[in-house]
């Protein structure tokens, strides 16, 4: 896994790709904790990614509540079939706040 | 060597055996990728086989060798008729299968939600009894066609 980290309208966007699975969802959930905790929005990009576990997932949704209790947004956007199909399996697909692409997620954290 | 622990019949379509490290999830995915594939599987054949066995996998690391221990998981897919049967293997101290159960998902927290994708993906799935020699067996079996 390969992630890419930037600011852009006030919101933090990170660019994950390739696999998030056990032995990179370490390294996912550390820079998810680090820009949640930048009291920005924070926009998880996840176009790129080919495969997700449920270590990935759970480090999605640590990044969500910690989001939600420093009342800041958390949102995924242009999540990949591979992905969506695990969160739908886990029916966190309408927990998350899930935009078609990274625009629209920007968009909507304006 | 563990051949009385596995079903009677044909030669299984893939066989692997690796350590119990989150590092050599990658190739085994691969491995299972391309043995669904070969078979003609459709893609979410192929995704919900690989799902199921890398969470198994996982699980195996995670809390049968447990953070302090590492060993040897040996995975045998057999094609029985128009089903793949999954046999994972590993010998680490037999864990009490009461205790491996889906959680409830209406309790938003992360973790715990493997057993819950191999459930949800696979159409059958059991421990069997534990091996003679130690370890734990667990059985899935995927319909293909």
């Amino acid at each position: 896994m390969d992630h890419t980290t930037s600011e852009e309208n006030g919101a933090i966007i990170i660019t994950f790709e390739g696999d998030v699975d056990l032995d990179s969802s370490p390294d996912c959930r550390k820079v998810l904790l680090e820009s949640v905790a930048k009291n920005m929005p924070v926009l998880a990009d996840l176009s790129g990614v080919t495969y997700i576990d449920s270590s990935g997932i759970a480090c999605m949704v640590e990044a969500l509540q910690s989001a939600r209790k420093s009342g800041h947004e958390f949102a995924l956007a242009g999540v990949s079939d591979a992905a969506m199909r695990v969160l739908s399996l886990a029916r966190l697909d309408s927990v998350f706040a899930i935009h078609e692409s990274r625009e629209a997620g920007l968009k909507s954290l304006d | 060597m563990i051949m009385k622990d596995m079903p009677a019949g044909p030669s299984p379509v893939l066989t692997r055996t690796f350590q119990s490290r989150a590092n050599e999830l990658k190739a085994v995915r691969k491995d299972v990728t391309m043995m669904a594939q070969k078979l003609g599987c459709g893609t979410e054949v192929v995704q919900d086989l690989v799902l199921a066995v890398d969470e198994a996998c996982q699980n195996i690391i995670r809390h049968a060798y447990g953070e302090d221990q590492e060993g040897e998981i040996t995975l045998n897919i057999f094609q029985e008729d128009r089903e793949l049967v999954v046999m994972l293997r590993d010998f680490a101290e037999s864990i009490d299968v009461e205790m491996v159960k889906p959680r409830d998902l209406n309790d938003l927290r992360p973790g715990g939600l493997g057993t819950h994708f191999i459930a949800e993906v696979m159409d059958r799935v059991e421990f069997m009894p534990p091996p003679s020699d130690g370890g734990n067996l667990l059985r899935m079996v995927k319909r293909i066609s």
